[in-house]
Order: structure tokens, then sequence, then C-alpha cells
């Protein structure tokens, strides 16, 4: 069952709707609603599922925060507060490790949390000299991370240390042959590290969205808005060191 | 000349006997020349050939005068014979004059010796009667010598004897007197006299002991002597008297013979006690209960009490004990060494007190005076490590010393900061101007320098010649150098940009905990202090403390590299923290307006204004602080460029789909090869340090904003010539800010090509009604 989500802008702080569509899209009902209580003018910027628990929690964006709320109870569950100085503005989690996620925003800044400890963000990046308006992880391999910003710049970074394999591929004993056991050595000498891997600048105007392909784990495509498409690889080097 | 002198003229034969007389003269003459030096012109006219043996030589030994006047007669013209006697009888004159001269020169001498040689005569016969005289009364003497030897010999041999036994018998009644005198001594309590009376009989006692009345005199004797010794043993144990009487106990006790170990030990005792007391005394002072004294004081009381002491008592033992060998120094030492180390701990105590205070010249002497104290008595107390203690301690102190007025430099600085924010915070009262952001930076700047001036000069005390540990090699090298410069210069300038820094790094998110005007300050303070001030402060350190030590030192490149980054870091921060200011304005602008429902633009909104005061204020501030920059030079119709979609420079066929929809392809594509044509603008480009470049920065930051808002809304038509106009008015009144105007053109244009795409109904409004609306409002 593949499950998207809508974000829907709200301006008041009367219950936001939220809805699911799923296969087959014969009806579309209200499953469940929650309302954002506070001051001012609260919004819902941005929400994403979160892959792990069994469709039950949605991380939504509002203006500065980032919330978690358990559909179930439609409560919230944990609350970044001013996870980026002025607005989030795209969230994603981590496909292989339970409770990280990143969120990207306005600060021009990418910061990573692990949603039991909100106080403090894990990792961040600010390589963007602008607002950050995407960020993905790849499906498969959690420590690329893709992110798209109006300086007109895509950059790949590679976030190794908190991804689900932090000291790269490790293999067992017993499945090695003589001339291969030699090889982790060498592996394990240089752990790779965390940092940009690439920089595409090959737009000219704001990036406004980034994703992977389902089909290839190396291809992504970044979209501009004088309207170009531009389709990339994972450099050579890089995905043979992961998937060797 | 002389060589070839002729003889005398035609008259020769008559002359010859006359010849000779003054022929010999000559010879007599040249002698004399040759002894006097005067031969260089005979000898250069005799040089060629000239032979001793030569007969007609007139200077020559075997001068023969016939075979002279010969040979002359032979060969010479008459002129030249003429020539030649002329001038043999000038020399013969000269001769005649000279050996005058030297007549009556030594006339006066040889008068003068024939009178001394007379007296001399004289004399000698007076001395021989006299001689004679004497030797005949010596006969005399001795002849009535030897009858006076002979007549009294015998009672001669008789008075002797009689002495010897006159002597003996003094002696004698000395040792029977000898008890009863050791009494009276005793109960006078001249202990020493009675020592030194013992020790005179000792050796007779105990040579004479067989005999019985020697020996009951040597019991007597012992028994007062026990009694002696144990008074005297008394009188050192009660340890009243001061050292020097103790001393004389235990010297007079070793004198009686009493075991050297034991009263090493007693002595050591009582010495303890006094000096333990003197400790205790000076712990007293410690307490809380009196007033502290000075340190001065302190010091100078533990000096003179409690060193003084110690070296009066080292001194002693080692006159006193010095047959003990090295097992006796050993002891003493071991002493010195455990009452040194209480002695220290309490200084050390008494020093920590004094932490709090700024002022260390009255440290630097109390420092010294102890030192002092512990270096002088010599042997001793080096050996027990003393001297070495006294110096770490010392060491100890100045380290602490320089750790304390880092800290007060870094509290000096903060405190600017807390006076700058204060100023900065302080509302504006009406008419008054508040204190410029120049003058401000100006105070922090020479604040920070005389506090680092006087922290300097207050440890430069440590290092004065009058000092006396200011030669020991710690204080030579490591203290300037890893103390003072490392720790203190050093250490303070990083903990400044590291100060800086913070202000940076504190999560601005939070909204404006810093002013914007304190982090602009402080960027051009970093700036100052790596263009000067930092080799300033570094070589008025080098200066006053001549570094002699090898150890590294980090050079001023590195400081002013990263200051230079902190003030680099400040200003770009400050560029993003205004930038956000009015990016917040104008996103609310664009965000919270219904751009579909809204009216024909009259006038421009009153948010660009504030954008344009904004931006001028922001001009003004940054202006006070750093230098213009440098603009690229401008048309000069700028301000009244016309805009941008009946401008010559993009293609008329750009808003050409408002009017024929069929085109959409070529007017993206055009746009596009516009854009490959025009310089992409990087929002975040390095600021240099100056004004210009600052502006730019915000100024691209917030038009960025603006565009990323507009992409965001859909617009009316007349939203879009809201907009339109809006744009205008900023293009009209930024452009003067940035340092390439075609920046501003290029971003306000994209803000409105957008605009248009979002617009359903896009009619752009006439640009000279739109240069009337920006012109009224």
């Amino acid at each position: 069952m593949s499950s998207s989500t809508k974000w829907v802008k709200s301006g008041t702080s009367v219950p936001a709707p939220q809805t699911r569509a799923c296969w087959p899209p014969a009806t579309v009902r209200l499953a469940g609603s929650a309302a954002l209580e506070g001051k001012g003018q609260l919004r819902f910027t941005s929400g994403r599922w979160s892959p792990h628990h069994n469709c039950t929690q949605v991380a939504t964006a509002n203006d500065t925060a980032v919330r978690g709320w358990d559909t179930r109870s439609m409560s919230q569950i944990y609350c970044m507060e001013n996870a980026h100085g002025q607005l989030v503005r795209d969230l994603d989690f981590n496909p292989n490790k339970q409770y990280y996620l990143a969120s990207c925003g306005d600060d021009c800044k990418v910061k990573f949390w692990d949603t039991r400890n909100v106080t403090q963000p894990v990792a961040a990046l600010e390589e963007h000299s602008h607002w950050v308006w995407n960020v993905r992880y790849n499906h498969s391999h959690d420590q690329l991370v893709l992110t798209g910003s109006s300086d007109s710049r895509v950059i790949l970074s590679n976030m190794v240390s908190i991804s689900s394999e932090p000291f790269g591929h490790l293999v067992d004993d017993e499945d090695l042959s003589d001339q291969e056991e030699r090889r982790p050595e060498d592996k394990s000498q240089e752990p790779p590290q965390d940092g940009v891997i690439a920089t595409y600048e090959e737009h000219e105007d704001s990036v406004y969205a980034v994703d992977w392909s389902s089909a290839d784990p190396w291809l992504f495509a970044s979209l501009s808005y004088d309207g170009r498409l531009v389709i990339n690889r994972v450099p050579r080097a890089l995905k043979y060191h992961i998937l060797l | 000349m002389a060589a070839a002198a002729a003889g005398p003229g035609p008259g020769d034969s008559p002359e010859g006997p006359d010849a000779e007389a003054p022929e010999r003269r000559r010879k007599a003459h040249g002698m004399l020349k040759l002894y006097y030096g005067l031969s260089e012109g005979e000898a250069a006219g005799r040089a060629p050939g000239s032979d001793p043996l030569d007969p007609t030589d007139l200077n020559g030994a075997h001068f023969d005068p016939e075979v002279y006047l010969d040979k002359l007669r032979r060969e010479c013209p008459l002129a030249q014979l003429m020539d030649s006697e002329t001038d043999m009888v000038r020399q013969i004159r000269a001769l005649d004059s000279d050996m005058q001269t030297l007549v009556y020169e030594n006339y006066n001498k040889f008068i003068s010796a024939t009178d001394t040689i007379r007296k001399m005569k004289n004399d000698f016969r007076k001395m021989e009667d006299e001689m004679d005289r004497l030797a005949a009364n010596m006969a005399v003497i001795t002849d009535f010598s030897a009858r006076i030897s002979a007549t009294l010999q015998d009672r001669h041999e008789r008075i002797t004897k009689l002495a010897g036994v006159h002597a003996l018998l003094r002696k004698l009644q000395f040792l029977f007197e000898l008890p009863s005198r050791l009494t009276k001594c005793v109960e006078l309590g001249a202990y020493g006299q009675a020592v030194r009376y013992q020790g005179r009989a000792q050796a007779v006692l105990q040579q004479y002991q067989h005999l019985p009345s020697f020996r009951a005199i040597q019991d007597d004797c012992q028994v007062i002597t026990a009694h002696l010794a144990q008074q005297l043993r008394q009188r050192f144990r009660e340890g009243g008297s001061g050292a020097p009487e103790q001393a004389e106990c235990v010297e007079l006790l070793l004198a009686l013979g009493e075991p050297a170990e034991e009263l090493c030990e007693e002595f050591l005792a009582h010495a303890r006690g006094r000096l333990e007391a003197e400790l205790r005394s000076l712990e007293a002072e410690l307490g809380p209960s009196p007033p502290a004294p000075d340190v001065l004081e302190f010091t100078d009381r533990g000096g003179s009490g409690f060193v003084g002491g110690l070296c009066q008592v080292a001194a002693a033992y080692q006159e006193l004990f010095a047959a003990q060998g090295p097992a006796g120094a050993e002891k003493l030492a071991a002493f010195a060494r455990e009452l040194g180390g209480c002695y220290f701990a309490l200084v050390e105590r008494r020093l920590a007190q004094e932490q709090g205070g700024s002022d260390n010249s009255l440290l630097v002497r109390a420092l010294d005076r102890f030192h002092r104290r512990l270096r002088a008595p010599g042997a001793l107390l080096a050996v027990a490590g003393l001297a070495d203690a006294a110096t770490e301690i010392v060491e100890r102190v100045a380290r602490e010393r320089l750790g304390h007025h880092l800290q007060g430099l870094r509290a000096a600085f903060l405190g600017c900061l807390t006076d700058v924010r204060q100023a900065l915070a302080a509302p504006r009262l009406a008419g008054k101007e508040g204190p410029g952001l120049a003058e401000l930076l100006a105070n922090v700047a020479s604040s920070i320098l005389s506090h680092i001036k006087a922290s300097l000069a207050a440890v430069h005390l440590f290092t004065a010649k009058e000092v006396s540990f200011s030669n020991k090699p710690y204080f030579r090298g490591e203290f300037c150098s890893q103390g003072v410069r490392e720790g203190l210069i050093v250490g303070f300038i990083r903990s400044l940009c590291q100060t800086a820094q913070s202000f940076c790094d504190s999560p601005g998110e939070k909204g404006g905990a810093t002013p914007p005007a304190l982090l602009l300050l402080l960027s051009r303070l970093c700036l100052d202090y790596e263009t000067a001030t930092i080799s300033y402060i570094l070589t008025l350190t080098d200066e006053q403390f001549l570094v002699q030590d090898q150890s590294p030192v980090t050079p001023v490149s590195t400081l002013c590299a990263e200051a230079r980054e902190t003030a680099r870091r400040l200003l770009t921060h400050y560029v993003k923290v205004q930038g956000l200011v009015i990016s917040q304005m104008l996103r609310k602008s664009v965000e919270t307006r219904d751009w579909l429902s809204t009216l024909e633009p009259r006038n421009v909104r009153a948010v660009m204004k504030r954008v344009v005061e904004d931006t001028t204020a922001i001009d003004v501030q940054v202006g006070l602080l750093y230098e213009e920059g440098v603009r690229k030079a401008q048309s000069s119709d700028s301000s009244k460029r016309t805009f941008s979609v009946y401008s010559s420079s993009r293609q008329q066929g750009r808003y050409a789909p408002s009017y024929t929809p069929s085109a959409p392809m070529d007017t993206n594509l055009l746009s596009n090869i516009q854009k490959l044509f025009s310089e992409r603008i990087d929002v975040f480009s390095p600021v240099e340090f100056n004004k210009v470049s600052v502006l730019t920065g915000i100024i691209k930051i917030s038009l960025k904003t603006l565009l990323e808002c507009v992409r965001l809304r859909t617009f009316g038509r007349f939203g879009l010539q809201q907009v339109q106009v809006d744009c205008h008015f900023l293009q009209l009144y930024l452009w003067r800010f940035v340092a390439d105007e075609e920046l501003v053109h290029l971003l306000l244009d994209e803000v409105v090509a957008s605009a248009a795409l979002r617009c359903p109904d896009p009619v752009p409004m006439e640009p000279s009604v739109v240069e009337v609306i920006c012109e009224r409002g």
C-alpha cells in the first residue's frame, strides 16, 4: 500500500482537515482530524508519513515547529520548537533508521533530528546560501541526502555518521575468501566521512523540487523555476564504495 | 766628496809634515763620525768597491798619506786639487771645533767626578780608625762575659730548679683547689669557666690516678662535673634561653665529653620547639579573627622570625657538631626540610589569600623578601632544597597572578561590551544625540588597550631587576614567553575573538538577542585588531619582556588571521540579521495581502517606504564604521531608468504572451537565453569589509525573499500593477546603495516577471503613470 499526503494550508485555528488517499482511490473519506492549539495564525506547511510505525505516525511542519502526530489518537507525540528560524519548508524520514528525520527551512540549514530527543538536532548542514526547499533521503542508502534550494543549487551530501551503516558495509568473516579478507582492513582504516559529495549548479533559477528515482537508487532529478528538469547520478566512485 | 778630496795644493811637500797632524785628526774624526753614525755621506761616496785595505782611503785603517797624495797629484786636475784643498781645510776646522765642543761639554762632569773621588778617600780614612777601636772593645767585652758566667754558673742551676718546683706547686695547688673552685663556679653560674678548669685538669688527673690523693681529687671533680653537666642539661632543656646560649650549653657539654648524638637530638628537639612556636604565631595571623596584616609584614615576620631562627640553629649545629660527619648533616637537613615544609605551607596559604587584589607591587615585594631570605644562608639550606622550594612557590604564585590577570582582562572586555549594549539600548533623549558608533568603538578599543597595558605593567614587576628571583631561569624564560606572551596576551586576544564569535553562533533564531549594531562594532574592532592593534600589543610585550628561551610562540600572523576570520564572520552574521529584518517585513507584506481582489494602485505601499528608510538607516549605521567601498560606474540616467518592460535591454516579445498567448515557448526560450547572458546572482557571496558590500548583501537577501514570496502568490491585474509600482519605487532608491546597480535591476525585473507569470490577466501599467505615482508617494 502506498501512501501520499496532501498538504493543506489553513489560516485559522480551526481544526485542519487531513486527508489520506489509499488504493483503490474509490472513496476518500475523512479518517480523523486534529486541532492545532495556539495563538496567532498557525498553519500546516508540510507533512510526511513515517515509514516505520505501520502508518500510525505523521510528522507535520507548522511554521517554525515540527510536530509528530499519532493518527490513532490524533494527539501530538513530539514537537521540535523553533526547528528553523523562520519557516520549515520540508521534512523527510530516514527510511532505514527509526526515529530519525530531516528537516529544512528558511534559515538555509538542513537539520537532522532524533525524535526521542527533540531539544537538539543530531546534525546540521549549512551548505546552502538561501532557503532550502526540499530534503530527500535516498530510499535504500540513507547516507545519501539530497537538498534543493533557491540559491539554484542541488547538493548531494553524505551523512554517514547518522546513517544506518556508519562504518560502511560490514561483511561476516566466514563469507570472505582469503583474498577478500584483506579488504576490510583497508576499509576500516578510512571510515567514510560526513560531507558534501557534489554540488550541482546546472540550474539558473531557484530549485523548488528534488527527488530520488524509485527505479534506480542512484538517479535523482531536480526541477527549477525556469522549467528546467535535470537528472543526475551519484558519482560512480561513491556508488562502488557504498556497494562494496 | 771626501774620497775625491785632493790633498793640499801645489805647495805639496812643505805641507807634508803639517799634513800629517790634520790627517791624524781626520782619522780620529772619521772614527768619531763612524761612531756617531754620520758616515752615510762617506759611505755613499765610498760604496762602489771601497776597499778597507785601500791605502788611499782617508777613513781606512791603512791610510798612507804619500800614496794618497801621489794618487791625487796624478789623477786630478788643478781645479779639483784646489777644491779638495779647500775642502780639507774646512774639514780640519770642523773637526777642531767639534773636539772643543766635546771637551767643554764634559768639562763639568770631569770636575765633579774628581771631587767625589776625593771625598770618598777622606771618608774611608776615618772609617778605618773606628773599626780599629771597635775591635779593641769587643775583645774586652768577651773577656768580661766569660768571667761572669763562670761565677754564676751554679747559682743559675739552683734557680732553675726552684722555678720548676714553684710551677709544679702552683699546678698542684690548682688541682687541690679544683673541687672547691668548681663548686663555686657552679654556684655562680660561670659554667664556662668551670668547664675550662675541668678540661685543664683532666689529663693530669687521668695520668696520676693511681696516687690516692689525686684519686680523691679526681672523684670529687667527677661528682661536681656530673652535677655541672646535669645543670647544664637542665638549662638546655628548659630552652627558655635563646639560641646562642643554648649553643653555649651544648658546647660546654660537648667539652665535658657527653655523647654527642644525644646532644644532637636534644638540640634539634629544642630548636624544633622554638621554631614551631614561631610557626604557630604565624599561623595565628592567618586566621580570620584579627585583621589580617599586610602580606609584606607577614613575610617579613616569617623571614626574620622563622628563617632567621632556622639559620641560627643551622649555623650553631654545624659549628658544634661538625665532628659528626655526614650523618649529623643528614639529620640537620631532614630537620630543616620538615620545618621548612610547614613554613612553606603557611606562606602558600597566606599568598593564596592575596589572589584577589589587582595590585602586584606589594605581592612582588613580599615574594622578593621571602625569596631573598631563603637564598642568603648558603650550604645548609641549599642541601635541604629549601631555596628551590621557595623558588617553586614564587613561580606558582606568579602563574596564578597571570591567570588572575587574564580573568581580569576578560571581565573588563565583557564589561565593555555590556556598557556598549546599554548605550545602544538607552532611549535617545529628544534633541540629544546618543554616542555614535565610532565613539563607542574608540571607547572600547582604548579601554581594552589600557587594561592590557595596566596588566602588563603589573606583571612586569615580577621581572624587575631589583627583585631577587627575576634571575631565575623560569622568570627569564618561560614566564616571559609562555606565561605572559602566550598565556596572558595571546590568551586574551584569542578569548576576545571567541567571545566575539559566540555572538554569531548564539541561536539567532530566537530573535535579536544581540543588537546588530553590536555585531557591527565587534567586527570593526576585530578588523582593527587584525590590521594594527595585535602587532602593536605584541611588540609592546616583546619589548617589555625580552624572551630568552626557545619555546614556540604564536606568530603575529596567526593571531591576525584569527582576528580577520572573526571579523568576517561577525560581518556576515550582521548582514544576515539585518537582511532577515527587512526580509520579514517584505514577506509579511506579500503574504498577508489579498492580491486577487486589490484595487488599482494609487500610491506606493507604506511597507516599501519603510524598507527604503530602514535600508538608509542601515547605510548610515554601517557608514559610521566602515569605508565606502568601490562601486561600478553608473550610467548617467540610472535613476531615470525606464521600466524593464519597455527597456531596450530586453526583448520586446517578453510580455508578448499577455497579448499573443500563442507563443509561450518562444518567450520562455528567450528569457532563458537572456538569463544565460546575465550573471547569476550569488546571494551569499562573501562580504567585503566595506559599506557598499554590506549593503549589497542585505539588499540581495531582501529582494530574493521578495522574489520567492511573490512566486507563491497569485495576482490579479491590479495586484500585478501594485507590484510593478512597488518595484519601481524600490529601484528608484535602492540603486545607490549597492556596488553594481545592475543587480538591483535584475532582481526587481525578476520579481515583476514572476508576478506576471502568476497573473491570469497580466496588464502592466503605463510606465509614465508608474513614475508619477512613485514621484508622488
